[in-house]
């Protein structure tokens, strides 16, 4: 598998990425600077996390309209993977590519831990590696993860089975204890409607070493890998 | 021309931000203070001398980057 990661100035978890997609596929990924109006061919590209353009006026409004990602889109709407992570998920929301914002965390509070992971869904190219049900560790670091959307909206997300993962306690019981930052309806990640399109707030990326803490992460890298071989 | 934007979050859209500065009111001892709701406040300048042209084009920045209409709404003002 080829993948590329978007590195835009202010972006920090774009190494995090790389060694883990080099993990998973025995290939470095190829970075791609914002300004650059082509993509390589590749099979998926990974917004990484960080803090693009200082999370100026909205966070990953700035990078949303910048010419990469125009790119990205049209990939995407071709139907190539696209994964956003942390404010890579902020930016692709931005773009249009999945429903819903980031909002402000609901306790105003930069959150920095492991959380539990629910997985909501085996039916996508990223999550075909994990049992639905299953609980991950996965660690968060975010100001801006309080997902919402309308609640029709989130309907159709429930309906369409393209809620990826939900923030859960260690069983994977869903209450507001274990939902870090507010968001609605406990929401960590979502699927587009072709499922191409992932966006989750935890950081797979940094779940991959025993070093870690977890490495529930893997599978992630492993799935996107198997779906394209 | 300058356009005068104001940006403020939709009804019924969670405002942690408003709520930690109504809070911050209340401990100041401002006891009628009721809900607070934060905002963005955006003076563009602009080279467009026509009216109805000027708004076109800040409603299209508005629409395009300066507002995210899934969580806010906009209201433009153009001064000379």
């Amino acid at each position: 598998m080829k993948a590329a990661i978007v590195v835009f100035p202010g972006s920090n978890r774009e190494v995090d990425a790389k060694v883990a997609l080099k993990q998973a596929t025995g290939k470095d990924p190829v970075m791609v600077w914002h300004r650059d109006t082509s993509l390589p061919k590749v099979d998926l590209v990974l917004v990484p996390g960080g803090f693009s353009y200082g999370d100026y006026l909205r966070c990953g409004a700035i990078a949303a309209n910048s010419p990469v990602l125009r790119e990205v889109k049209a990939r995407a709407d071709a139907g190539m993977a696209v994964i956003g992570i942390c404010n890579g998920f902020q930016i692709v929301t931005e773009a249009g590519l999945l429903p819903g914002v980031l909002l402000r965390n609901a306790n105003l509070k930069f959150v920095c831990r492991n959380v539990g992971l629910r997985v909501e869904t085996s039916g996508s190219r990223f999550t075909a590696g994990y049992k639905k049900g299953q609980v991950l560790s996965v660690p968060v670091a975010h100001h801006d993860g309080n997902y919402f959307a309308d609640p029709r909206t989130l309907d159709e997300l429930e309906a369409e089975d393209r809620i990826a993962f939900r923030y859960c306690g260690p069983e994977g019981r869903l209450d507001s204890i274990y939902n870090p930052n507010g968001s609605i309806r406990h929401i960590a990640g979502i699927l587009n409607k072709k499922r191409n399109v992932l966006g989750l707030m935890p950081h797979p990326e940094n779940a991959i070493e025993p070093m870690h803490g977890s490495t529930d992460g893997k599978a992630l890298f492993k799935s996107m890998v198997e779906a394209v071989s | 021309m300058k356009a005068r934007i104001h940006i403020t979050l939709k009804n019924g859209v969670l405002d942690p931000q408003g709520r930690a500065i109504a809070s911050a009111l209340h401990a100041l001892g401002f006891s009628s203070v009721g809900d607070v709701r934060q905002g963005k406040y955006i003076e563009v300048d602009l080279t467009e001398t026509d009216k109805t042209k000027a708004r076109s084009a800040v409603e299209q920045m508005c629409g395009k980057l300066l507002a995210n209409t899934v969580i806010e709404n906009y209201s433009i003002d153009l001064v000379d």
